[in-house]
């Protein structure tokens, strides 16, 4: 049961969850557009994709509810066809 | 934990065998077995037989934080885990059955064979079908303060020990399983702020509501079928074999958790309760739309594709889950629909 586990990067990850949130780890901030900081009470966060949170910048799941869908992009550097 | 008041002849067997510490109780242990196989036979739903119950929610807290005044000893007795067997047996049938007729219009998975991503897919696809926020809406517009109290008692069982039980599977687990598993519980347990742990975050709830806030304090107060919530983690934790299940129970778990936990926190604040009350049910709004990715994708998904042969026990700790959660919120919605109380009555003296 052994898995080779991914090289990692040591600044961080973005993880583009299939319909729903931008999840991201590692070290970074979240900054206002005039570079107040954003609120953080965790490491690793999952960001809005879907515009619908009630806590924004932050998921709150209402992507479920909505019945947000993301296309996946299937090759590299692919455009999302949402 | 103070040993709570028995509540039939197997949890009273236990607590007077508890009581007599670790000498040469093989004769004591050898009737309790006897007991409880003859009271196994009388049962028709050991979820919600309160002795059966009780005496499995004690005999896993010897792994916790123990009973008050019971030789620690006790955890390994081998006794005492062979009653332990025999109680959980019969437990997991039931929730096997519970699991099937509540997963009875899910499509069956395919044997093998299936990424991380589609074992999210269809772990969220399950909590889609959960029979919906029932319980959380009628928190939200409608509960009274005495049932926001009740809600409370109800959660307090696991509430006090939030992740506990999944914490148990760390150990079991290897590459992204557990990465992801011990991400998950380093935020459960506040990311190294005490007061930021979630069961400190609960107590200050219960402090809020002017409960008591002391572990394992209103297990008297509660059904069979809150026990058996707890117990059903325990169970899932405590036995390697069942590593699957606590992966997919935890996945599903956080996967119906955002949206209940908002219209928990709006009941609060409804009744004029303030953010050191609704602090909790905030947390796991914004915590559990990260877990349930991590959870989901990571976890759960991460073990069945190290191990294939896990996925049907994934999807039932996931199923089982959702059977007993709709169980619990349908005796409490029942109660509070007569205007009755959800909790059990006292129990009279000398039972």
């Amino acid at each position: 049961m052994n898995q080779k586990p991914q090289e990692s990067s040591n600044d961080g990850a973005i993880v583009i969850c299939p319909d729903g949130p931008i999840l991201v780890r590692g070290e970074f901030e979240i900054v206002t557009p005039s570079g107040g900081a954003v609120p953080r009470t965790r490491k690793t966060v999952a960001l809005c994709r879907c515009g619908a949170s009630a806590i924004k910048p932050y998921c709150d799941g209402t992507h479920k509810l909505i019945g947000f869908r993301t296309e996946y992009p299937a090759t590299p550097g692919t455009k999302e066809a949402t | 934990m103070k040993i709570p008041d028995a509540r039939g002849p197997i949890s009273g067997g236990l607590f007077r065998l508890l009581a007599d510490g670790t000498g040469d109780v093989s004769a004591a242990q050898g009737a309790l077995h006897r007991l409880i196989e003859g009271q196994l036979a009388l049962t028709d739903d050991v979820i919600d037989d309160g002795d059966v119950q009780l005496a499995l929610f004690c005999l896993y807290e010897l792994h916790y934080g123990g009973l008050d005044g019971v030789d620690n000893r006790w955890e390994w007795n081998p006794g005492l885990i062979t009653l332990r067997q025999m109680l959980e047996e019969p437990f997991e049938l039931a929730l096997r059955s519970a699991a099937r007729s509540s997963a009875g219009s899910v499509q069956p998975a395919p044997a093998a064979g299936l990424d991380s991503d589609a074992v999210a897919d269809l772990l969220f696809g399950l909590a889609g079908q959960d029979g919906g926020p029932g319980m959380s809406r009628h928190v939200a517009k409608k509960a009274t303060l005495g049932q926001l109290r009740e809600f409370l008692v109800h959660k307090s069982i696991y509430q006090l020990k939030e992740a506990d039980p999944h914490t148990w599977a760390i150990p079991r687990l290897t590459g992204r399983a557990k990465a992801a598993l011990v991400e998950i519980q380093a935020d459960e347990y506040g990311g190294g702020r005490p007061d930021r742990m979630h069961s400190a975050l609960f107590a200050r709830t219960m402090r809020g509501l002017g409960l008591d806030d002391v572990y394992g304090g209103y297990v008297d107060a509660v059904p069979a079928v809150s026990l058996a919530a707890v117990n059903m983690m325990s169970l899932f934790g405590l036995n390697r074999r069942l590593r699957g299940a606590i992966a997919g129970h935890l996945a599903i778990y956080e996967m119906t958790s955002s949206r209940p936990n908002q219209l928990y926190g709006n009941g609060f604040r409804r009744l004029g309760f303030g953010a050191d009350v609704t602090a909790y049910f905030d947390e796991h709004v914004e915590a559990d739309a990260v877990h349930e990715q991590i959870a989901g994708r990571d976890l759960a998904g991460g073990l069945v594709e190290a191990e294939p042969g896990l996925l049907p026990d994934v999807l039932f700790g996931a199923t089982a889950a959702l059977a007993i959660d709709a169980r619990l919120a349908a005796h409490i919605m029942g109660a509070w629909e007569t205007g009755t109380s959800s909790l059990k009555p006292p129990v009279p003296a000398g039972v």
